[in-house]
């Protein structure tokens, strides 16, 4: 793992065409300092693998504003009319997944599985032209592992080594997206020394995680802060 | 006191709850429903990743500790929090016991459609879909009729569904249905509802069971 002094630095393995995974629930436990610097970028055709895509003209909605997103992966983009709209004009290609099926593929992907069954949207219009299969009597939908290129996560504390604890419901989908990519990138409130978080409050180990910034921009109960 | 329609559903739906369940609450009069419910031993799951919800004062706000609605909640003692795959996995996997889910309509197999709209721009499932096969009961709180005044329990859903698996209970400002043996059972009036409104805001075909069970 490799501490960076800024966003911009830690994310310059990113480049156009690729996948990136991105932690968050909305504004809860997003890296929004690391989306911040990834909408500056010059790239382009990304697909974006996130619960969420922003909300319009803000955090990955910037990105699908200035038309650098190919594929949206998610379950709620219900808060972003720009992704509808997009999809309307053919845009932006979606695969529009229930929020169970995200996690698990992700965790699935980062755990060499290629794919797995759920019961999950069988019937739907959500599992057509999907693999089904019938297990001890039961109908499943076979879906598929997700991998990516790069994961821009968010956590509450690394230490030097970049071992991860999350804060609170801040954690969500952060710590699958730690072991689903080639490259993790996380933010973090405070990186303190290795052997100051206890042992067994480590939730990402530090086989997972490459590179670590400090957070600067914070959810706080007056909103989104930027600080220093 | 239930002031609003939207309470009065809710304080109805919180009278399901039992003894020990644990319990996921959808956005919107589901959300509702936690403050009626007077049971410490009862738990509140949250798919964003959180067990033991409980409400919150305005001063004690942390942004960081949300439901799936992306609102402020507080900490119950003994609370507890996961990442996603976790938390659905204890959706998916049987051991939530009772979902309580908003919808936009329902159909005489209790089959319920609350994702998508045709014709809008908005894209998005979120948590539904697992709810829905993974809830050992699922009660569903809705308004009778939409805006328009059409009936939302329908002989057919014209929206997508959201599972082919049916939904125990459905209830309303008017009524409460049971899906018993493969049909709508109307079990319940609420206060100050009629049969005859019930009968006139219901496109789906119910047997009254209201007699049967001492209701009327």
């Amino acid at each position: 793992m490799k501490v960076y002094d800024s966003a911009e630095q830690a994310l310059s393995c990113v480049a156009s065409g690729q996948t990136i995974m991105v932690g968050g629930f909305g504004l809860v436990g997003g890296p929004l300092t690391l989306i911040d610097a990834l909408v500056e970028l010059d790239v382009n055709n990304l697909t974006i693998i996130s619960n969420n895509l922003g909300e319009q003209g803000k955090g990955l909605g910037k990105l699908l504003e200035q038309k650098k997103v190919k594929k949206a992966v998610g379950s709620y983009f219900t808060g972003n009319r720009d992704v509808g709209e997009a999809f309307q004009r053919g845009e932006i290609a979606i695969d529009l997944l229930p929020q169970g099926t995200l996690a698990e593929s992700i965790r699935a992907g980062g755990a060499g599985i290629g794919g797995y069954y759920t019961k999950t949207s069988v019937g739907t219009d959500l599992a057509k032209g999907k693999e089904t299969k019938i297990i001890d009597g039961e109908e499943y939908v076979f879906e598929k592992a997700l991998k990516a290129d790069v994961a821009i996560i968010r956590a509450h504390k690394a230490d030097q080594l970049g071992n991860l604890v999350y804060y609170k419901t801040a954690r969500n989908f952060n710590p699958l997206m730690a072991t689903a990519a080639k490259v993790v990138i996380v933010e973090v409130d405070e990186i303190v020394a290795a052997g100051e978080l206890a042992s067994d409050a480590i939730i990402t180990p530090h086989l997972f995680v490459d590179r670590v910034v400090i957070a600067k921009k914070v959810l706080t109960k007056e909103g989104v802060v930027e600080h220093g | 006191m239930a002031s609003t329609i939207q309470e009065l559903i809710a304080k109805r739906a919180a009278k399901e709850v039992q003894d020990g369940q644990m319990i996921n609450l959808g956005i919107g009069i589901p959300t509702l429903v936690a403050k009626y419910v007077d049971n410490d031993n009862v738990y509140f799951h949250t798919e964003n990743g959180m067990l033991g919800v409980i409400g919150v004062n305005e001063e004690d706000i942390d942004p960081n500790v949300v439901n799936a609605g992306k609102i402020p909640v507080g900490e119950a003692i003994g609370s507890s929090f996961f990442d996603s795959a976790q938390s659905f996995g204890m959706i998916r996997g049987g051991h939530v016991d009772v979902a309580i889910l908003g919808v936009l309509q329902v159909d005489e197999q209790a089959r319920i459609a609350n994702w998508a709209v045709p014709g809008k721009n908005i894209i998005g499932v979120g948590g539904a879909m697992d709810l829905l096969i993974g809830a050992q009961k699922v009660i569903v709180t809705m308004t009778h009729t939409a805006k328009n005044g059409k009936s939302k329990i329908l002989k057919d859903c014209t929206y997508p569904i959201t599972s082919t698996r049916s939904v125990d209970t459905i209830i309303t400002e008017l009524a409460v249905f049971n899906y018993v043996n493969g049909q709508l059972h109307l079990v319940e009036l609420m206060p100050e509802a009629t049969l005859a409104q019930v009968e006139a805001n219901t496109e789906a075909h119910f047997v009254n069971a209201l007699e049967q069970e001492g209701h009327a």
